[in-house]
Formats: structure tokens, C-alpha cells, sequence
């Protein structure tokens, strides 16, 4: 198989995982993990972009998984400081318990 | 194609086997770690399992000749992203009955939902041309330097507006985590 192709199999199969973990779970924690799954899939597309495409030189691909990374990094980290509170407040991090937003 | 001797042949495709097998066990271990975090019933072996997929892309992405984006990968997704989830996990310890019903009552519709998706996404990596075209030449270069001098030239403008952001985004953490004073005290204090 070509491997450009592989790669993009491999990054929509990961994809597909994170969706399915963030539709299925109940704890918002790792409903939080299969976003982060699916960026990374994201990522890893523009990877296999840059390293297989025509001009890998202008490193376009690479410049783009870089700012992601960033980007991802204080999602997270909003994202946990978010379930942190909620869960102090409504003593649950259960997304399925969670279900109005006044505070 | 006749010029080809057997053993040009078979050597070509050592080298073809000696780049896609790293790749696919890479692969596989990227995947088996991320089905796991997302089935398994305890949330901290979940953690973990994510921490595996995550270091499996790592080395996907210096497999791939990207050295840059692994060691970064590495660092900020295995070094403290999986730390922080640990930390919240820890923090927010999960309830008897998230353990016993990990699933919501509704989650097959998910999972046909990302079945569905992957499907559409399969059929489109099949059918399309540009991603049977892909280059198979060496793996292109990106030194440090190089990268270095891309993010303070070209990319500087976005460069600035991450760190801003970052920035921002550390405070509003910050501020979100901290203890909400209780009504009483917060009335004393006026």
C-alpha cells in the first residue's frame, strides 16, 4: 500500500476511536481524552501530508502539528480546570449527570 | 522492467518492507492504546493507555521523519498532558457507578455514529487520487535551524498570537481551579 495512504488509514481509524470514546463515556475526563485523539488523528494526517507531499522544504505540515500541539496543550488545560470545577460544584464529573447549566 | 534483476527486485522490496514495518507496528500500538483508554472500566489504567497511544504517535511522527514534531509530541502530550488528566482523574476520583456503567445508556449510537464516519473517511483515502500520488523518496530534512528560522521569520505572527494565548489560557485555568469562597465568607470580607 502507499504509504501516504496508510498513514491517512491509520490517522481515520484513530479518529473514528476518539469520536466513539467521546460519544459512548460518561466521565468527562475521558470524554476530554477522545478530543485529544482526535486532534492528534489530525495531526498525524498533516505529518503524513508534509513528509509525502510535493514541497515538504516549506515545512508547512510541520509548522501546522506545531501550533496544533500548542493550541491542544491549552485546551487541555482549560478543559481539566472546567471538569475540576464542575465537579466541585455539582459533585460529579459524570457528563450524563450534568444537565443544566445554571449555577 | 525486464532490466530488473530478481535480486534488484527483492532487495527493493526489503527496503519498501524495512520502512513500512516500524510503521505498522507503530501503528497498530497507537491504536491498541487508544481503543483501550477508550474501553477500559477504570479511568486511571485508561489514563495510562492513552499516555501508550500518545507515545506511539510520538514515535510515528520521528518514523516519519519529523523529529521536531516527536520530541514536542513527547513532551507536552506524554510528558504533561497524560500527567494532568492523572492529576484530574485523582482529583475528581470517580464514583462507584461510573465504574460499574462506564457507557452511556445511548452509546451505540456513538459507536455506529464513529463507524459511520471512519467508513466515509476510508472510502475517501480509497478513491482519491492525491493520497495514491503521495512521494516515496527519502524523508525530507527539517533541521532545528531550519524550523528555528521558519517560526522567527515566516510563522512569527502566529508564533506571538500562541504565546499570547498560551498565556491566556494558563490564567483562565488558574482561575477556573481556584476554590470558590463560600457565600458567608466572601460576605464577611466586605
Amino acid at each position: 500500500m502507499n504509504p501516504l495512504a496508510g498513514c491517512l488509514l491509520v490517522s481515520a481509524l484513530l479518529f473514528s476511536v476518539g469520536l466513539a470514546g467521546a460519544l459512548t463515556r460518561r466521565s468527562a475526563i475521558l470524554v476530554l481524552a477522545g478530543i485529544e485523539l482526535m486532534l492528534n488523528a489530525a495531526n498525524l494526517n498533516f505529518i503524513g501530508f508534509w513528509r509525502f507531499g510535493p514541497h515538504p522544504e516549506a515545512l508547512t505540515g510541520l509548522m501546522f502539528v506545531i501550533f496544533a500541539i500548542a493550541v491542544a496543550a491549552a485546551e487541555a488545560a482549560v478543559g481539566l480546570a472546567l471538569i475540576l470545577a464542575i465537579y466541585r460544584h455539582a459533585d460529579t464529573s459524570d457528563v450524563s449527570d450534568i444537565q443544566e447549566m445554571k449555577g | 522492467m525486464k532490466r530488473f534483476g530478481a535480486a534488484t527486485k527483492s532487495r527493493l522490496k526489503l527496503a519498501r518492507m524495512r520502512t513500512t514495518l516500524p510503521f505498522l507496528i507503530l501503528a497498530i500500538l497507537t491504536l491498541a492504546g487508544g481503543v483501550a483508554a477508550m474501553t477500559l472500566r477504570r479511568l486511571v489504567h485508561c489514563a495510562l493507555a492513552l499516555a501508550l497511544s500518545f507515545a506511539g504517535l510520538a514515535a510515528l511522527y520521528l518514523n516519519l521523519g519529523a523529529e521536531f514534531a516527536g520530541l514536542a509530541q513527547l513532551l507536552v502530550y506524554v510528558g504533561a498532558i497524560a500527567i494532568l488528566i492523572v492529576f484530574a482523574i485523582l482529583l475528581t476520583r470517580g464514583d462507584e457507578d461510573q465504574a460499574r456503567h462506564p457507557f452511556s445508556p445511548a452509546g451505540w449510537a456513538g459507536v455506529a455514529l464513529a463507524l459511520a464516519v471512519f467508513g466515509v473517511l476510508g472510502w475517501a483515502v480509497e478513491t482519491s487520487a492525491v493520497a495514491h500520488s503521495g512521494a516515496t523518496g527519502p524523508a525530507p530534512t527539517a533541521t532545528m535551524r531550519s524550523i528555528g528560522f521558519a517560526l522567527m521569520q515566516r510563522y512569527v505572527l502566529p508564533l506571538e498570537v500562541i504565546a499570547l494565548m498560551l498565556t491566556a489560557a494558563m490564567i483562565g485555568a488558574a482561575l477556573l481551579a481556584m476554590r470558590e469562597k463560600p457565600e458567608s465568607a466572601r460576605s464577611r470580607a466586605q
